[in-house]
């Protein structure tokens, strides 16, 4: 078993292998954590996680721009059904389009647009970053163990946009930020979070663990 | 509310060793800004600010190994300053491992460097940091200077119209450090705060002055900011993490308590 890790000039993917091989270790599982740019490595892989920071339309063309990578990662995860975990604009690029500046398209994985952030109340800063508690909708394997819940353990978020007008059996956790803002997405082999588990101590490290014992 | 104020103890780095030593009764090696890391982590610090003050630029190498060895470690949000000029050396930050880079002196040099830096890497990610003295005279309104070189330069720049320029050049985050109060442990100067907070629609945190708990509760309850810095305060042990979030919870402030006893 293995985990890819899509290097495409985004993110901060040392954290994101940190935690997965740290996770690996405490959950007693013998997994390699790759950090790859190679689409073949990513077809090979057993688990797929797709990291990203920064604006939507330059991480899509970041993806783009590594020649066979869409294709590796749909034939992959679409195809084959390989468990993924896209994070931050990782978890965005999953959705129909980006709103952010231009309209971008995205993998079409979710239905929905990457829209911004608006909070009812004005005083709330945008970006929406620091720490949040998660609401639920349902029971999904990556969260087992993991109080959630207004008493619940907290995630770091740091975006200005964020998943809409999905379909709601898309939608696992939202954070309530003046808004409803949409925080996990699930569906099929597919999870995503908006916030950054590989900073989201405790939370953030058990929902790895889960993510590699995790089979769909 | 669910969402939480941040409590940011900030290590000041030079040579790759801590300034100050931090006096925590566990650590092995108390000028390890790694091990500090560990230590603030387990304490339940909602981030980690480090500000690199190397005097030289060739050994600012030093730095990127400390940000990749706390990386490694603590698995939170992680800031660092210090001698940002270009946007390759924040590059070489976040990929070392930080998640936002905060820019000082540059910025006050040439604006248009936050711009290339958001457009770059993401609003999201550029900390602009602000170092102010109040100018007005008694009586006056209140008028408040950029400083550079630790507060001995004045720029003649007002500093709630340049933190409105830099944030809508892209920065995401202001830092703001009240040079008149820093070191004082008198308090943040909360007019300051209130005044950038008011003016910028990121979040602003309060730098400089604290000495009590009443003074974190004040930052964000009287000034407006999102998040709060101190270093001495906690590197001497004067409180704990855990004191300065269990007061604010009291105080009604939505603080995150995970890891902290109550």
């Amino acid at each position: 078993m293995s985990v890819a890790i899509v290097d495409y000039g985004s993110g901060n993917l040392h954290s994101a292998q940190k935690a997965c091989e740290r996770m690996a270790r405490e959950r007693g599982l013998n997994v390699p954590v790759l950090v790859t740019a190679d689409p073949d490595s990513v077809r090979r892989a057993d688990r797929i996680v797709l990291p990203g920071v920064g604006a939507f339309a330059d991480c899509k063309a970041g993806l783009a721009g590594v020649p066979g990578m869409i294709e590796a990662l749909t034939e992959a995860v679409r195809g084959r059904g390989r468990p993924f975990l896209g994070i931050c604009v990782g978890m965005q690029l999953m959705a129909g389009r980006g709103l952010e500046k231009d309209t971008t398209a995205g993998l079409g994985w979710v239905p929905g647009d990457i829209d911004l952030i608006r909070p009812a109340d004005p005083a709330l800063k945008i970006p929406h970053m620091g720490w949040n508690t998660l609401n639920v909708t349902r029971d999904h394997p990556v969260l087992a163990g993991i109080p959630t819940g207004p008493d619940g353990l907290h995630a770091y978020f740091v975006h200005s946009y964020h998943l809409t007008a999905t379909a709601d059996d898309v939608v696992l956790a939202e954070a309530d930020y003046g808004a409803r803002v949409t925080a996990m997405i699930a569906r099929d082999t597919m999870v995503g979070t908006q916030f950054h588990p590989e900073k989201s101590q405790t939370l953030g490290l058990a929902l790895i663990g889960n993510f590699l014992e995790w089979r769909p | 509310m669910s969402f939480k104020v941040r409590i940011i103890p900030c290590l000041d780095v030079k040579d790759g060793r801590v300034v100050k030593g931090v006096q925590f009764v566990d650590l092995i090696d108390a000028g390890d800004p790694v091990e500090a890391a560990r230590a603030y982590d387990a304490a339940g610090a909602d981030e980690l600010t480090f500000l690199d003050i190397t005097a030289s630029s060739d050994d600012r190498r030093t730095m990127f190994d400390v940000v990749t060895r706390t990386a490694e470690a603590c698995f939170m949000p992680l800031t660092v300053g210090g001698g940002v000029r270009t946007v390759e050396d924040i590059r070489a930050l976040l990929v070392s491992g930080a998640d936002k880079v905060s820019i000082n002196t540059a910025a006050v040099n040439d604006r248009a460097f936050v711009g290339r830096a958001a457009d770059k890497f993401g609003n999201q990610c550029i900390v602009v940091a602000i170092d102010a003295k109040r100018v007005s005279a008694a009586g006056e309104a209140e008028r408040w200077e950029i400083f550079t070189h630790g507060g001995r330069k004045p720029t003649g720049i007002d500093a709630v119209a340049y933190a409105r320029e830099v944030v809508a050049l892209g920065a995401g985050e202001i830092l703001l450090t009240s040079m008149d109060r820093d070191g004082t442990k008198s308090g943040f100067d909360l007019m300051l705060t209130r005044a950038v907070a008011d003016a910028v629609p990121v979040p602003v945190i309060a730098s400089g002055g604290v000495g009590t708990l009443d003074h974190f509760v004040d930052g964000v309850a009287r000034g407006g900011a999102t998040g709060v810095l101190a270093a001495s305060v906690f590197h001497f042990g004067t409180f704990t993490i855990g004191e300065v979030k269990r007061h604010m919870q009291a105080a009604g402030l939505p603080i995150r308590m995970d890891g902290i006893a109550g």
